[in-house]
């Protein structure tokens, strides 16, 4: 068997951000489609941080730090405005919400 | 099959398993405890890959912080719409796997040109707080700034997004 290599982190990777995409086209409720975002930028990390112990560069980690800070940003606000429109229309599932008007 | 590459498959098939029990569960709570778990494992990969700051932030503010904040709210969100949990149509399934394929073929001929993929052992990088903090503190100060900016401006926003309606 092959032995691991940056190109099975990227597999690893890129499946990763396949499940992510899935969980975003395919699930009706706001909050799993959310989870998927978080799959796919956890993915995002795993490719940067694999070509950064592989490129021997500290940027891929740098990088990755600063998208785990954005994504908590990003995490509170998203779970703000679908709290919000949970109190609005007292559902979150993406196929009920279809007009923009409060 | 060296130790090393035992607990590479380890991880990566439990992180790959766990994003899929995400994508078919049911219930939004157990969910969003196969996210923590996967995450976790992702940590694991982390550490394989040297890179032991980044597997300590995954676990504390990934896995502790953000995704509690999740299972939060998906907890004060009483939903039960177990009808419309799932979309009939097979187009995403196969759509999602193929567009990553597609990104694949497009950039692999790109890596394999620039010599990417043959890794040079001897200049591997090790992930270690100071190797990752010194460049964040000197080389990318302003980055830094504008990200502390951002959060500044995230909670604002949450706390104006979460104030109740003032009754008219």
């Amino acid at each position: 068997m092959m032995h691991v290599g940056l190109i099975h982190y990227l597999a690893v990777s890129g499946a990763l951000f396949a499940l992510g995409l899935a969980c975003i086209v395919l699930r009706r409720n706001a909050l799993l489609v959310f989870m998927g975002l978080e799959m796919n930028l956890n993915a995002a990390n795993l490719a940067l941080v694999a070509f950064s112990r592989y490129g021997g560069h500290a940027e891929g980690q740098v990088l990755a730090t600063f998208i785990i800070a954005i994504a908590a940003a990003e995490v509170a606000i998203g779970l703000a405005i679908i709290v919000a429109l949970f109190r609005q229309r007292s559902t979150v599932v993406t196929d009920l919400l279809r007009s923009l008007k409060g | 099959m060296t130790a090393y590459d035992a607990i590479f498959w380890f991880f990566s098939l439990a992180l790959l398993l766990c994003g899929v029990l995400v994508l078919i569960s049911r219930d939004a709570v157990a969910s969003g405890l196969y996210l923590v778990l996967s995450l976790f494992f992702l940590a694991g990969l982390y550490i394989l890959l040297e890179a032991f700051f980044l597997a300590l932030i995954q676990v504390l503010v990934y896995a502790g912080a953000i995704m509690v904040l999740f299972l939060f709210v998906v907890m004060l969100l009483d939903f039960r719409e177990s009808r419309h949990w799932w979309h009939g149509n097979l187009l995403g399934l196969v759509g999602a796997p193929l567009a990553v394929v597609a990104l694949a073929v497009a950039l692999l001929p790109v890596l394999k040109r620039s010599g990417a993929l043959a890794a040079a052992p001897e200049q591997w990088f090790e992930g270690t707080l100071e190797n990752v903090m010194t460049p964040v503190f000197t080389r990318y100060l302003l980055p830094v700034e504008i990200t502390a900016l951002i959060l500044l401006a995230a909670t604002i926003g949450v706390v104006v997004l979460g104030r109740k309606e003032k009754q008219p």
